[in-house]
């Protein structure tokens, strides 16, 4: 909301400067987005009357006017069909300064001009104008346009909270300077009009619910041809609101200086009476932007007895709207309910001034002093009679004024100062509260525009606020800390995210959603979750999986000239089923060389091993007994070069390379090498246990077997320890090899045994006894062959 | 000493002075000093000399023996320090190349900051709670005190899903699941993901917060205010770092504030990002709301509690200097490569 400081000090002027004034503001939670000038430098433009005004003799449209500003008179070419004689008007004296003009002495088809008459674009008080600015007939000659118009103010745009819809007007700001700087406020003129007339309409309030107060005046007999007077005009400009008409200006102005939406009927146009009553469904309206809208069964109308004529508190209806030639009015202030008009408005594709004020509520007191004021101004402006004020209230339906109950110790265990009790009372009460003292505190009734104090907190707030947070010291809190549980048989997800950095991935943070053809390449068989309302398709479905986002990154990161590429990423996937699955999961994708290649060592593709390894390096951490890799089918993958990584014999994930097929669609044109779990299995992990360290040496034997071609080696390993033979400690492969010698689609596989005993030392007939022992077992379930050599 | 023998080690002498290397030099040990070398062969042949002339030629041979042994042993010592010298000669590296080194990569951005702000409230005692990012609207909205139609619902763009679940448009649900679960005292930080239907310069569809949240039965203003202080002089590490608790408003909190810190880019001097004004909006906080305590069953007579949510990509931006909210998720390695 913008509003005039110049206005606002008119209400409560406070003995400090606007900066000061501003930054009070935003320190009482009226948060000032921004200060600027109501109007460009403006240097020598005065007031002055056109004395005379003839034709150019060299030209049809401009005029030969003689202007004085009461010291001199100059001969002024002027091309606005306004201007006229007696006219007072806004006058750039030669040297004057205007926003991207400076005023000389011109000859204008050969007569000289010696300044300039403005319009009020001119001088930046207007978007556009029409003609010359007319000033009214009483403004003195010769004094500054800038005093005159007291233009040295500044627009103040201040960023309310929804709370603060008491804040909403000059008034509503007023009161807070008022309460803050301790100084009286000065209210606008609410005294009663004298009544002119005795016409009268009828008003039903149809929906007490939603409408429980409605205020309507008849004034008949204004002057169509009246213009809002400029002061007027002014203070609507720097409260954001453009001129338009008496009637409408009028009503803005109200419920820019008071807070009260109101409407302006053309009363000819009403049939009957006013009722204000809820639509039936279909119903249609246009409104005064031009549009139409159809209501729905709870859409709020205020209707006459033929239909409706306004969209209650958001827009008034086209047809009984006021026009050039309006001559009788109707003027509406109503109280409607704010539970029941919130997002009414925005259900339409609608924002308005009304709107916006009554979703935020707007006293239900405020609607006959609003009148009054209205009454006053559009008389004084456009004349007309008044006729009494029709003031319709159901009774029970007005909204209630909260008593709170506010004790003294909460005061202090809430904001953790003390406050001296006479100090609580006398803030509440500069906040125009209601205050009795009782027992253990107070009982408070706050002013019937303050919709936000409904409970003890809500005091407690207005306490710290007006005290001032800044004011209250910050301490250290008292309370003691308990050790929190610190579990040993857990990995931490960041001892993994610093694993995969040290083997060279990079953290990406990518979308949560991705778009669907993404999804379907690199999940092609999960249903997903899509958003209702998506913020573009490529961004409309849940991740099944964490690698559409990967790899996304991955392709931002090949086509920028990067060939190697590692990324990996921890979060959330979106599995739907009966209860939709949030299940955190890690992936990496990796492609391009082994190492940065150069100086040391030649730059290899990697392979499958190279992310098998990264993948272990994690699982590594967890309890190695339930981990175990078997050949995936997965169909992104490799069928040669994919594996699944099983926990406890269920897959939670998988490794390996992605099918040729799959980096086609993708565009890529290198392997592309990935990895994605479940994270939650991994993290578990297995307190260690301490075993006893033998005193006697260990032995090595490496026995060389050949095997079917497709045999997992994890097989022949495997079935040696299922041996359960207590002096066999390790095994490991240190070769694979297929080639010219073995033959027949058959591999050889080299094993190393590491042999101990914890009791004695070894001696050949027990490592003999152990290997002949193992080779049994490999030839019975491995169809292992011992290979000569 | 015979004339042959003063040849003999003559000749001896240049051939030593001239072997190259410790072969030639132990060739010619060997061709006079060895089993069939000269020396050896006239020590062995003294028998043959009448017995009064071999004291003499045998005592002269000796002589020449050790002469032999001394210039070997000194031709050696040079010859072994000219080897050491010749192998340091072509062992020698260009120490300015860059060390052998594996590659290593880092964290995110997000990641480092998240963690930062974990680190400093674990050490008050804080730990790190989770919820769902898929959420309902009670957890959402509801149990926060953002009843349907509530202005504050225009605050938050919701995305939504055809059953009407939605996606998290703040930590703060987190706050509601913890209060249901655990008993207090409560203490936890709550960082993750959360999302907004708003995508431009300033905003990204996704972006991260840390809530924290603390229930005890002294909980004030005053220690909300005392704790955040600190926090923001230790997240910036700047001792003189300013800051000023404004009134806002919150559903959840009762009375709520925001935190603007003094600018760190321009020390509170004003420049484009902190809009001139010298005050940067860095964080959300207040005093939890006597509704969410209903909605939970936590008795608010016994306790009180604060609450608090920051933005976690807002604050590594002020912190790292990033200029474009949008980089934190291209994933560009050029710009990750930053913070490593």
């Amino acid at each position: 909301m913008e509003i005039s400081e110049n206005w606002l000090r008119e209400w409560a002027n406070p003995p400090n400067d606007s900066e000061a004034l501003v930054s009070q503001l935003t320190m009482a939670g009226l948060e000032v987005e921004g200060v600027r000038s109501a109007a460009p430098k403006l240097v020598d433009v005065v007031v002055a009357e056109v004395i005379a005004v003839d034709k150019h003799p060299n030209a049809d449209k401009l005029n030969l006017c003689e202007v004085s500003d009461g010291s001199n008179r100059y001969p002024v070419v002027c091309g606005a069909a306004n201007v006229r004689a007696g006219l007072k008007v806004s006058f750039a004296r030669v040297g004057a300064e205007l926003p991207g003009m400076k005023i000389r002495k011109a000859k204008l088809r050969g007569i000289e001009s010696q300044g300039m008459i403005c319009s009020a674009s001119e001088l930046q008080l207007a978007e556009s104008s029409e003609g010359i600015l007319e000033l009214p007939e009483a403004a003195p000659v010769g004094l500054s346009i800038v005093e005159y118009l007291a233009l040295d103010d500044n627009i103040i745009d201040v960023d309310l909270t929804p709370n603060r819809g008491d804040c909403l007007s000059i008034a509503g700001v007023a009161r807070e300077v008022s309460a803050i700087n301790k100084i009286p406020l000065t209210a606008a003129d609410l005294s009663v009009v004298e009544q002119g007339i005795d016409d009268s309409f009828t008003i039903e309030l149809e929906a007490p619910h939603h409408c429980p107060r409605y205020v309507g005046r008849i004034i008949k007999g204004i002057d169509p041809q009246a213009m809002t007077p400029i002061w007027m005009r002014e203070k609507l400009r720097r409260c954001g609101l453009r001129p338009i008409s008496p009637v409408v200006d009028v009503t803005n102005y109200v419920m820019m200086e008071l807070g009260q939406p109101m409407h302006g009927f053309d009363f000819d146009k009403l049939n009957g009476g006013i009722k204000v009553r809820l639509a039936e469904k279909g119903e249609k309206l246009a409104l005064l932007d031009q549009s139409e809208v159809e209501c729905r069964e709870d859409s709020l109308l205020i209707a006459d007895h033929k239909g409706g004529v306004a969209l209650a508190g958001i827009m008034g209806g086209l047809g009984s709207s006021v026009q050039a030639d309006t001559r009788n009015i109707f003027l509406e202030a109503a109280h409607f309910s704010a539970i029941e008009l919130a997002g009414k408005a925005r259900g339409f594709g609608m924002h308005t001034d009304a709107s916006h004020r009554f979703e935020r509520g707007v006293d239900a007191e405020l609607p006959p002093k609003a009148m009054e004021r209205a009454t006053e101004l559009l008389i004084s402006i456009a004349g007309g009679k008044a006729g009494p004020v029709i003031d319709a209230v159901a009774d029970g339906h007005m909204p209630d004024t909260p008593c709170v109950s506010l004790r003294y110790q909460r005061v202090k265990r809430l904001l953790g100062i003390d406050v001296e009790a006479t100090e609580v009372s006398a803030i509440l009460q500069r906040l125009n509260m209601q205050v009795v003292e009782q027992d253990d505190g107070w009982r408070v009734t706050p002013p019937s525009y303050r919709f936000d104090i409904n409970i003890e907190a809500d005091l407690i707030e207005e306490i710290g606020r007006l005290i001032g947070y800044n004011n209250i010291p910050g301490s250290r809190e008292s309370s003691h800390i308990k050790m929190e549980s610190f579990t040993e048989q857990r990995v931490s997800v960041n001892r993994i995210r610093d694993i995969l950095v040290e083997r060279d991935y990079f953290e990406a943070v990518t979308y949560s959603f991705v778009s669907p053809e993404m999804q379907a390449i690199l999940d092609p068989e999960q249903s997903t979750l899509s958003l209702a309302n998506p913020i573009s398709s490529d961004m409309s479905v849940m991740r099944t999986r964490l690698l559409p986002g990967l790899i996304q990154a991955l392709q931002h990161n090949l086509n920028r000239q990067q060939s190697r590429v590692r990324l990996f990423e921890t979060g959330l996937c979106f599995i739907p089923c009966e209860d939709l699955e949030q299940t955190p999961h890690i992936a990496g994708v990796a492609t391009g060389s082994r190492g940065e290649g150069g100086l040391y060592a030649a730059a290899e593709s990697i392979d499958f091993f190279d992310i098998k390894g990264d993948l272990e390096a994690i699982t590594r951490l967890t309890n190695q007994s339930e981990i175990a890799f078997t050949r995936s089918e997965n169909p992104i993958l490799h069928p040669g070069q994919g594996a699944d990584l099983l926990f406890r014999g269920e897959s939670i994930g998988f490794v390996g390379c992605l099918h040729p097929s799959v980096l086609k669609k993708l565009d890529i044109n290198q392997s592309v090498f990935v990895f994605e779990i479940e994270l939650s299995p991994i993290l578990e992990s297995k307190l260690p246990k301490f075993s006893e360290l033998s005193r006697f040496p260990s032995i090595r034997r490496d026995i060389s077997v050949t095997v079917d071609k497709n045999l997992p080696v994890r097989d022949l390993i495997d079935s040696i320890f299922s041996l359960k033979n207590e002096i066999l400690q390790e095994v490991f492969v240190f070769d694979v090899y297929t080639g010219k010698e073995v033959r027949n689609n058959r591999k050889s596989v080299a094993l190393g045994l590491i042999l101990q005993d914890c009791s004695r030392t070894l001696v050949d007939e027990n490592v003999e006894n152990l290997v002949e022992k193992v080779l049994v077992q490999l030839k019975e379930h491995c169809n292992a062959v011992l290979r000569e050599s | 000493m015979s004339q042959d023998l003063e040849i003999l080690l003559l000749q001896a002498s240049r051939s030593i002075s001239e072997s190259a290397d410790m072969a030639s030099l132990d060739a010619v040990r060997v061709a006079y000093l060895g089993k069939k070398g000269e020396l050896t062969t006239q020590l062995k042949n003294l028998g043959r000399l009448p017995a009064e002339e071999r004291p003499a030629t045998g005592q002269a041979i000796n002589q020449v023996k050790v002469e032999i042994q001394a210039l070997l042993e000194s031709r050696k010592s040079v010859l072994s320090d000219e080897a050491i010298a010749s192998r340091l000669q072509t062992e020698t590296v260009d120490v300015s190349l860059p060390g052998r080194r594996s590659a290593s990569g880092g964290l995110h951005p997000v990641t480092l900051t998240m963690n930062r702000i974990d680190k400093m409230f674990g050490k008050l005692g804080f730990d790190v709670a989770e919820g769902p990012e898929v959420e309902d609207d009670f957890h959402n909205f509801e149990a926060l005190n953002i009843p349907e139609q509530h202005p504050a619902r225009a605050m938050h763009d919701t995305f939504y899903f055809d059953d009407g679940m939605l996606l998290r448009t703040h930590t703060s649900p987190v706050q509601i699941r913890v209060m249901e679960h655990q008993e207090p005292p409560l203490r936890v930080i709550a960082p993750g993901r959360v999302y907004r239907c708003d995508s431009d310069l300033t905003h990204t569809p996704m972006f991260h917060q840390v809530e924290g949240l603390l229930v005890d039965e002294d909980v004030s203003f005053s220690v909300l205010k005392g704790t955040l202080e600190e926090f923001l002089k230790m997240f910036f590490e700047q001792d003189d770092l300013k800051t000023r608790f404004r009134p806002s408003y919150f559903p959840f909190t009762e009375p709520s504030m925001e935190v603007d810190i003094s600018c760190v880019m321009c020390s509170g001097e004003g420049c484009r990002v902190c809009s001139h004004t010298g005050w940067l909006e860095v964080l959300g906080c207040g005093m939890v709301h006597p509704e969410l305590f209903r909605h939970t069953g936590v008795d608010g007579e016994k306790y009180t509690g604060y609450a608090f949510g920051m933005g976690v990509e807002r604050l590594a931006m002020l912190r790292y200097g990033v200029n474009d909210l949008r980089l934190f998720f291209d994933n560009d390695l050029r710009f990750l490569q930053q913070f490593c």
